[in-house]
C-alpha cells in the first residue's frame, strides 16, 4: 500500500508523484526537535521585560530587587548591552529611497518606541523564576506622544519617533514606467476615458506561526564557539547577522533550525531577543534558552501588511487600462526590520502591472515609522497588497463601465508567452498563459450558471456574491545581481551537495531551510528522478549551518525554484561523472554510454551496464578510476537563477451574505494556479489550501487593533481571530502547467500564491453580493458588524 | 514555594513528583518528564497544540495545573504509536498530507482520537466543528479533516480507549 520505494520508481516517474512526506513520521510522533524541545545540561532561562508604553523616555531602571530574587543569575539592561551588541541591522535598503536605517538596540537605551520594545532581560535557573523576577524590575518612564497610523504619522505635527527621520519618513521609493501623469491628464480631458479610484486599507496582520519564537544559545568560551538553536527560516542568514551583532566570527557560529513550526515570513528577520539569549550565554557561560509566550510574540514578532493606499486607474471606455497611479503609506513599525523596506517596494510596487498590459505605472511608496511592532514579510509579502490593489481597481472599472468582471480582465490580460515578457515596471516575466487559468476556473465553476444562480438567489432575497481575480506574482527570489541592485544585503543563490556512499545511499545537503514545505521529500524526488535511486535511499539534510552548505533561506517561494535547481544540477553532475566512469568500466567510449532509469549502458547493448549503485561503489572505493578522475561520487552546485519566477492563476470565490445580520459564509473557493511542473502535487495542493485560508483570514476575520496610545488590543489568540476549521469550505485546487524557461526544473514556486490571490477574491465576492444593496466599499476584515452598518447606511442614503 | 507531591500515570507509566502548585501540566509533561511532543502554542486555550488526554477526555494542558492531574491517567502523542506501528490516526495524517510544519499535529491527533471515540463515523462538518479548539496555520484544515475522516474509515468504528486514555486501538 505504501507509495514509496523501488516499485514505484521503476514504473512511474517519481517527479510528479504525490508520495507521502518523509519528514512526517518524526513530526507525528513527538520525536521532532523544535527549538524549545531542546535542553542542555546547565541550561538556564531568560525572560524579557518589555515596554508597556508605545513611546516613552526611560528615566531610570532599578534591577536590584530582581537581581536578588530566588534563582536569578543576572539582570541586564541597555546599559549592559550597549557597545557590546551592535544594533540589529536592517538588511534590505532599496536604492534611491533615502532609507533611514535607524539603530535598533537589542535593549532600549533612553527611549522605548513601541509596546514590546525590550528593556531588560533576566536570567534564572527556571523560567518561572525568571518571569517572577521581571515583576521586581522598576522602570521609571516619562510617556511621550505616540502615533500608530502610517498616514497620520506623516502629518505635520505628528510625534517624531526618530530624530534622524523627519516626518517619520523611513524611505520614499518610486516605481515609474511610461508617462503616467500624461495618461491621467488624457483620461481627465477625454470623453473616451474613465478614472476609478479608491483608498485601500491593507490592515495590519499577525503571522501566527503556531510555534512561538525561541532561541537556545550555548557559548563555549574555551573554544570561542557559539551554537544557536533558533526558530528561523534562514539559519545561514542568522549566522551571518549574528556575527555582525555579536562580533563572534561567522566561522565560530553554528545555527541550528531543523524543525521549525511555521514561519510565513515571521521567522526571516534577525530579532533582538535571540541576540539577547546569545549575550546572556556569553556573559554567564551557561546555555540560555528564551521562548516567547504567544502574547509576547504578538508584541515582539513582526507584523505584516499595514498599508494606506490611494489608488487610481485610468482606462478607455472600452475597458483598456491606460494607467495606474498609487500613493502608498506603508507602516514599518518603530524600526526597520531585516527585510521590511523591500516588501512594499520591490515585492509590491514592481508588481503593479500584475498579469495585465498597463503601459503607464507610477507608485510613490512611503515607508513610515510608527510606534508599533516592526512590519516585515508576511506570506505573500507585498504581492497580496499589489494583487488586491489591481483586482479591486479592475472590479471598480467593471462596475463603472458596466462590463462583466471576467470580460474586463480578458481585455487587459497579457497574451500567452513562453520566454520573456517585459512590463512597464521594468520586470521581465518568465512565462505565462493567464487566459488558460481563467478559462479553467470559469469552466470549473460553470460561470454562466453561477451568475444565473446568483440572480435566482437575489430574486428570493438572498445575497450571493461571486469574486474573481487573475494574478501574477514574483517569487523564486534570485538572481543575486538583481538582489544587490535592489538593495538586498545578501545573495539570493542556493547551494546543494549530493553525496553518494559506497552502498548507493545518498545524502543531499541543502543550504535552504524548509519548515513545513516538505523539501525533505520533494528534493529526494528530484534526485530520485535524475539518478534512478529509490527515494528511500535518499536523505535530505537541512537547517544546520555546520552540516550544510551556504544558502539564503526559505521565503519568497524560492526554495524549490532556487534550492531545487541546485539539487538538480548537482544530480546532473553526478550523472555526467557516472557516464565517464561507466565508460571506463565497460571499456566503451563516453559518447556510447547511455543513461536511463538509474542505469548506464552501452548504446545498443543494454546487457553491458552499470547501475548507479555500481558506479557509487566503484567511485567510492576508487580501485579502478580513469586517468585523472577524482575518487568519490559527490557534487556541489552553487545555483544563481538568471531571473525571478512568475507564477500566476485565476481564483473564484462564492459567498453568501445575510443582509439581516451581516454574516458571511464562504460557500466555495476555486483556485487555479500555475507553478510550472509539480514535483509533488499533493504538497502543492496543501500549499495552496493553506495559503488561500490565510488570505481568507485577512478578508474576513484578522486584523491588528492598536488603540490611540499604541496599546495592542488584539494581544492574544483570544482577541485576534485566526481562521478555524468550521468557518471554511474545502478549497478546490486546480492547476495548469507552464514551465519557467530559465531554471533547471522549470518550476515557479507555490508557497504564497494562495494568500496573494484569495484576500481580494473574497473581498470582491462580498462587494458583489452587496451591490444590490448599494454597498460599494468596506474595510477589512469584513466583520458582520461592518457589513450590517454599511447596509444600514446604504439604506439611509 | 512549597512543593506538593503528585502521582501521575503518563502513557501507562507511573510517575511520582513534587511540583510547585502553580506548575502547568504542560510544563510538567515537557520539562519534568521530557515528553516534548506536546506543544505550547498560545497559553490561552485557543490553539490546542497542548491537547493531551486525561482520564479519557482531552484537556488543554497549558490551562491545567500539574496538581490537578494528581492520580490521573494521561495520554500524550508519544503514547499513540505502538512501537514502530503508527496509530491509525497517525497513519491517516501521513497518507493524507494532514500536516505541514507539524507543530499543531500532536494536538490535532489527540483531539481526533477523542472525537472518533465519541463519534466513530463523523461527517466532515462534525470533524470541522470538533476542531474548533485547534488552530493550524499551515494546512487550511482541509487535509486534517480528510485525515480524520480517513482514520474513522480505517478504524471501522471500533475505537476504544484503553487504561492510559491515549490509545485508541483498532482491529485490522
Amino acid at each position: 500500500m505504501t507509495k514509496l520505494g523501488v516499485t514505484l520508481t521503476m514504473t512511474t516517474r517519481i517527479f510528479g508523484s504525490g508520495i507521502r512526506r518523509r519528514e512526517d513520521p518524526r513530526l507525528m510522533t513527538g520525536q521532532a526537535n523544535y527549538t524549545d524541545d531542546i535542553s542542555l545540561a546547565g541550561m538556564v532561562h531568560a525572560a524579557i521585560l518589555r515596554s508597556p508604553h508605545a513611546h516613552a523616555k526611560i528615566n531610570s531602571i532599578d534591577t536590584s530587587a530582581a537581581k536578588s530574587a530566588p534563582g536569578v543569575l543576572a539582570v541586564y539592561t541597555g546599559a549592559d548591552t550597549e557597545g557590546v551588541l551592535n544594533p540589529i541591522p536592517c538588511a534590505w535598503q532599496p536604492p534611491d529611497s533615502d532609507v533611514k536605517a535607524v539603530d535598533h538596540n537589542a535593549l532600549a537605551v533612553d527611549v522605548v518606541r513601541y509596546v514590546g520594545d525590550a528593556v531588560a532581560v533576566v536570567v534564572a535557573e527556571s523560567r518561572y523564576q525568571a518571569e517572577d523576577a521581571l515583576e521586581l524590575i522598576t522602570v521609571d518612564y516619562s510617556a511621550l506622544p505616540s502615533v500608530v497610523n502610517p498616514k497620520a504619522a506623516m502629518d505635520a505635527g505628528a510625534p517624531q519617533i526618530h530624530a534622524d527621520a523627519p516626518n517619520n519618513q523611513a524611505f520614499h521609493w518610486v516605481v515609474a514606467g511610461g508617462d503616467t501623469d500624461a495618461a491621467f491628464a488624457e483620461a481627465a480631458s477625454s470623453q473616451n476615458h474613465v478614472v476609478v479610484s479608491d483608498t485601500i486599507i491593507q490592515q495590519r496582520l499577525i503571522p501566527n506561526a503556531v510555534e512561538p519564537r525561541s532561541a537556545l544559545a550555548n557559548w563555549q568560551s574555551a573554544m570561542g564557539e557559539l551554537t544557536l538553536w533558533s526558530t528561523s527560516q534562514n539559519p545561514h542568514i542568522v549566522r551571518f547577522l549574528c556575527s555582525l551583532v555579536t562580533g563572534v566570527g561567522e566561522h565560530k557560529i553554528r545555527v541550528i533550525a531543523v524543525d521549525v513550526g511555521g514561519g510565513f515570513g515571521s521567522k526571516i528577520p534577525m530579532y533582538a531577543d535571540e541576540m539577547l539569549a546569545v549575550f546572556c550565554s556569553m556573559q554567564l557561560r551557561r546555555p540560555v534558552k528564551w521562548t516567547a509566550t504567544r502574547s509576547e510574540g504578538y508584541l515582539a514578532t513582526i507584523h505584516g501588511r499595514d498599508h494606506v493606499e490611494q489608488v487610481e486607474m485610468a482606462a478607455t471606455k472600452d475597458g483598456k487600462i491606460t494607467g495606474i497611479r498609487a500613493t502608498v503609506y506603508a507602516g514599518m513599525g518603530a524600526f526597520l526590520s531585516t527585510a521590511g523596506p523591500g516588501v512594499p517596494t520591490i515585492l509590491h510596487g514592481l508588481m503593479y502591472s500584475g498579469p495585465y498590459e498597463i503601459p503607464n505605472i507610477k507608485g510613490d511608496i512611503y515607508g513610515v515609522f510608527t510606534n508599533t511592532t516592526p512590519v516585515d514579510a508576511y506570506r505573500g509579502a507585498g504581492r497580496p497588497e499589489a494583487t488586491f490593489l489591481l483586482e479591486r481597481m479592475m472590479d471598480l472599472l467593471a462596475v463603472e463601465l458596466d462590463i462583466d468582471p471576467v470580460e474586463i480582465r480578458r481585455r487587459n490580460l497579457i497574451q500567452p508567452f513562453e520566454n520573456g515578457h517585459d512590463v512597464s515596471t521594468g520586470l521581465t516575466y518568465d512565462s505565462g498563459n493567464y487566459q488558460a487559468t481563467l478559462d479553467l476556473a470559469l469552466q470549473h465553476v460553470d460561470y454562466p450558471a453561477l451568475r444565473k444562480e446568483q440572480a435566482d438567489e437575489l430574486s428570493e432575497g438572498h445575497y450571493m456574491g461571486i469574486g474573481i481575480s487573475t494574478y501574477c506574482e514574483i517569487c523564486g527570489l534570485g538572481p543575486s545581481q538583481v538582489a544587490g541592485a535592489v538593495g538586498f544585503g545578501g545573495g539570493l543563490w542556493e547551494s546543494a551537495i549530493v553525496r553518494f556512499y559506497a552502498t548507493g545511499k545518498v545524502n543531499v545537503y541543502i543550504g535552504t531551510s524548509p519548515h513545513g514545505q516538505g523539501e525533505e521529500t520533494t528534493f529526494a524526488q528530484i534526485v530520485a528522478d535524475e539518478l534512478g535511486v529509490p527515494v528511500d535511499d535518499i536523505e535530505v539534510i537541512h537547517g544546520d549551518t555546520d552540516l550544510t552548505p551556504m544558502g539564503w533561506g526559505t521565503y519568497g517561494s524560492r526554495t524549490t525554484v532556487v534550492g531545487g535547481g541546485a539539487v538538480a544540477l548537482s544530480a546532473r553532475k553526478i550523472r555526467d561523472k557516472g557516464i565517464a566512469l561507466a565508460a571506463h568500466l565497460l571499456e566503451a567510449a563516453e559518447e556510447d554510454i547511455q543513461y536511463e532509469d538509474g542505469k548506464f549502458f552501452v548504446r545498443g547493448s543494454p546487457d553491458q551496464s552499470k547501475t548507479i549503485q555500481d558506479i557509487a561503489l566503484m567511485a567510492n572505493v576508487a580501485w579502478n578510476m580513469p586517468e585523472g578522475m577524482e575518487p568519490g561520487l559527490e557534487a556541489t552546485t552553487f545555483y544563481d537563477p538568471p531571473n525571478f519566477s512568475y507564477p500566476f492563476g485565476a481564483h473564484v470565490a462564492v459567498v453568501s451574505v445575510d443582509a439581516d445580520n451581516g454574516h458571511i459564509v464562504l460557500q466555495r473557493y476555486v483556485a487555479v494556479d500555475d507553478c510550472g511542473p509539480q514535483i509533488n502535487p499533493v504538497i502543492v495542493e496543501g500549499q495552496v489550501q493553506g495559503g488561500v485560508v490565510q488570505g481568507a483570514g485577512q478578508a474576513l476575520w484578522e486584523g491588528v487593533v492598536y488603540d490611540d496610545n499604541g496599546q495592542l488590543l488584539t494581544g492574544s489568540m483570544m482577541d485576534y481571530a485566526v481562521p478555524k476549521a468550521h468557518l471554511l469550505p474545502n478549497i478546490e485546487v486546480l492547476s495548469t502547467v507552464t514551465p519557467s524557461p530559465h531554471n533547471p526544473l522549470g518550476v515557479k514556486g507555490i508557497g504564497e500564491t494562495g494568500s496573494i490571490a484569495s484576500t481580494v477574491t473574497i473581498y470582491n465576492a462580498v462587494i458583489d453580493a452587496l451591490k444590490p444593496l448599494g454597498v460599494t466599499k468596506l474595510e477589512m476584515p469584513l466583520s458582520p458588524q461592518k457589513i450590517w452598518q454599511a447596509i444600514q447606511q446604504a439604506k439611509g442614503a | 514555594m512549597a512543593k506538593i507531591p503528585i502521582q501521575v500515570t503518563v502513557n501507562g507509566q507511573s510517575h511520582q513528583a513534587e511540583v510547585e502548585p502553580r506548575m502547568l501540566l504542560v510544563h510538567f509533561i515537557r520539562e519534568e518528564l521530557g515528553l516534548t511532543g506536546t506543544k505550547i502554542g498560545c497559553d490561552t486555550s485557543q490553539c490546542g497544540a497542548c491537547v493531551v488526554s486525561m482520564n479519557g477526555a482531552t484537556v488543554k494542558s497549558c490551562t491545567c495545573l500539574a496538581v490537578q492531574a494528581d492520580g490521573a491517567e494521561i495520554g500524550t502523542i508519544e503514547g499513540m504509536a505502538n512501537g514502530s506501528e503508527l496509530h491509525p490516526i497517525q497513519e491517516a495524517f501521513w497518507d493524507n498530507h494532514g500536516l505541514q510544519c507539524g507543530y499543531c499535529t500532536a494536538g490535532m491527533i489527540m483531539t481526533a482520537a477523542e472525537l472518533l471515540e465519541r463519534n466513530p463515523h463523523p461527517s466532515a462538518d462534525e470533524v470541522r466543528a470538533g476542531l474548533a479548539g485547534n488552530i493550524c496555520r499551515c494546512t487550511g484544515y482541509q487535509n486534517i479533516v480528510k485525515s480524520i475522516l480517513a482514520a474513522a474509515e480505517k478504524m471501522g468504528g471500533h475505537a476504544h480507549n484503553d487504561e492510559t486514555g491515549g490509545h485508541a486501538h483498532h482491529d485490522h
